[in-house]
């Protein structure tokens, strides 16, 4: 946000020699970040064979785009574009409603056991699928839900930190609003939609998007929880199916970029919001 | 009474303010008390169900020889347990972990601070550092590795070939983590230079101001106000950066084609959790592995805590 009205009051800063200096280590750094980008970008562009030539080299000699063609013919990756578009699309919705109610609840409501629940709720930040993967799956197992949509959405649905970063926005929420509002008849409930809520828009946003981006790269879970392709989500249909052809590395570039590509757009569009809501959040604060 | 409320506005309002104050202190425990677990129940019915059920389960399951469909287990008592201490393959495991996590912890850490120290000083293009430096992280973990597989495989890689060497990246012991690591780093750095650049953007700009007037010089600047203005998010990136690194799993299972790494060597624990699950089929001793892992981290996010209050307690 500082920075939109830094940028807009003066948008011609002079080149001093220590910008000139500073902008110079920055093109050097960036090429850096995007060069295994552009590689894979160059290397979805050759032939399979091209792919594979020894000595390797960066530009493809014949542009073709074989492997683009070859990935959309073969098949599943329409699916498992659609799958990981429902996966994150429900986790995100999910995640956001229950955990913006319980970081108000938490934060703002009474009732018995809740400092017990909240220490129970914040150890779980320590807890991921990664720590208890397999009683985790004997669960979702004994529930009937392995190779299911429910069984990969339902358990990235309980994330800890979420509610803990809303917890402690929804504490900074000045009292006074509310109180103004329950003496003019309004319920918790009303309160909670027509003035915390709105307030709440920045955190909202940046949960969201930080849940939408770890979702849609998530790949442990779905990886346990299902074997079959057409279930798959982009990260494992990728890495998986890909993989047991024996690596075709155009083709697998190529597919990389498409699994990336939506996130990448998302980013740019809002990459102010983003920004902005991790300062809003008090991730980055004090 | 009334003529001095009358004529003194401020005494009228100070008990019509205290009344206001407890009706609403009195509204706020009652609707707290009937709405307030409401607000909770959903995020704590799943939580239940994927969280804490889990883990009890895995306390349960810990102590049986439990296989994969959970049928005919028996009570083998601490056997699993025994196991694992004694089994020197989950000690090598969770080695692999630990060095991993050593050695992107401080790195991510530094790269990120300055990178974001970067992006927050030049003026032009903000939005284009912003972008480059973050992108990678939009990337699956599984793309990434893919990326990083190809551009490390000895021959084709173009690694090696941009920068004339012939090193066995993927293949040779010596060189299968750094490679994980290099990737990591390349992977991750953008989040918490997100992190960074936001808590550098929240930094007042009066306090620069006033050091200037004070002539203290960019380097004492940096040193007096922007480090112990970022000291909070510094704890937060390492705290975070070492939860994450001990949960290595994606990259180096992608990377190492999913197996376990030249001569085992990249193999972490949580791979080694789910190879005994899902391949061997032993979840009872997977169980036993994932609750000890568990205690691990606890141990290490209370011993993060504890260094905090300590730090805290000798007035920083």
């Amino acid at each position: 946000m500082t920075t939109a009205v830094q940028v807009r009051k003066s948008p011609r800063k002079p080149w001093t020699p220590s910008q000139i200096i500073l902008t110079l280590i920055g093109v050097a750094v960036s090429a850096v970040f995007v060069a295994p980008i552009a590689a894979a970008l160059f290397t979805s562009l050759k032939s399979e064979a091209e792919a594979a030539e020894i000595p390797p080299h960066w530009l493809p000699e014949v542009w073709t785009a074989q492997a683009w063609k070859a990935l959309w013919e073969t098949g599943n990756i329409t699916n498992w574009f659609i799958n990981s578009l429902v996966v994150s699309v429900c986790v995100t919705s999910v995640v956001l409603t229950v955990s913006a109610l319980a970081g108000y609840g938490f934060a703002r409501t009474e009732f018995r056991g809740k400092s017990v629940l909240m220490g129970i709720v914040m150890s779980g930040l320590m807890i991921s699928p990664a720590v208890l993967g397999v009683p985790l799956f004997t669960t979702v197992q004994q529930l009937g839900m392995v190779d299911t949509y429910w069984g990969m959405i339902l358990p990235q649905c309980a994330p800890a930190a979420m509610v803990y970063i809303l917890y402690k926005f929804f504490q900074g929420v000045p009292r006074e609003l509310e109180e103004a509002a329950f003496i003019d008849g309004a319920g918790r409930w009303r309160v909670f939609f027509t003035i915390v809520v709105p307030l709440a828009r920045p955190s909202l946003a940046a949960v969201g998007i930080f849940t939408f981006i770890a979702s849609w790269n998530n790949f442990l879970w779905p990886y346990m929880v299902t074997n079959n392709p057409d279930l798959m989500t982009m990260p494992n249909g990728i890495a998986t199916v890909m993989n047991s052809y024996g690596i075709q590395w155009a083709q697998l570039m190529a597919g990389g970029l498409m699994a990336g590509l939506p996130l990448i757009i998302v980013f740019v569009f809002f990459q102010r919001q983003i920004v902005a809501g991790v300062a809003h959040t008090g991730l980055a604060g004090q | 009474m009334t003529t001095s409320a009358h004529m003194t506005t401020g005494a009228v309002a100070a008990p019509a303010r205290a009344r206001t104050a407890t009706a609403a202190a009195t509204v706020r425990r009652k609707q707290g008390f009937q709405h307030g677990g409401w607000f909770v129940a959903p995020f704590l019915a799943l939580f239940a169900l994927f969280v804490i059920w889990p883990l009890l389960r895995g306390i349960y399951l810990s102590f049986t020889d439990a296989n994969i469909s959970g049928d005919g287990a028996s009570f083998v008592g601490l056997d699993n347990y025994r196991e694992a201490l004694n089994d020197s393959a989950m000690w090598d495991a969770l080695g692999h972990s630990a060095y991993f996590t050593l050695l992107v912890v401080p790195c991510i850490t530094v790269l990120a601070f300055l990178l974001a120290m970067l992006a927050h000083h030049i003026e032009r293009g903000k939005w284009l550092w912003r972008l480059c430096f973050f992108v990678p992280f939009l990337l699956p973990s599984t793309v990434a590795a893919n990326m990083f597989q190809w551009l490390f495989t000895q021959g084709i890689g173009l690694i090696n070939e941009t920068f004339g060497l012939d090193t066995p990246w993927l293949t040779d012991k010596s060189y299968a983590m750094l490679a994980i690591v290099i990737e990591t780093l390349w992977w991750t750095v953008g989040f918490s230079f997100l992190l960074y650049l936001a808590a550098l953007q929240g930094i007042p700009d009066h306090l620069y101001e006033a050091a200037k007037l004070d002539g203290a010089n960019a380097w004492q600047r940096m040193v007096h106000i922007t480090l112990p203005m970022l000291r909070n998010i510094t704890g937060l990136v390492i705290a975070l950066q070492i939860l994450a690194s001990l949960q290595l799993f994606d990259q180096a299972v992608v990377m190492m084609d999913f197996g376990p790494g030249p001569e085992v060597s990249t193999r972490s624990f949580v791979q080694y959790t789910l190879e005994q699950g899902f391949t061997s089929y032993r979840v009872g001793y997977a169980s036993a592995m994932s609750i000890i892992f568990f205690v691990i981290i606890a141990v290490v996010a209370l011993a993060r805590m504890w260094l905090l209050r300590t730090r805290e307690e000798s007035g920083r």
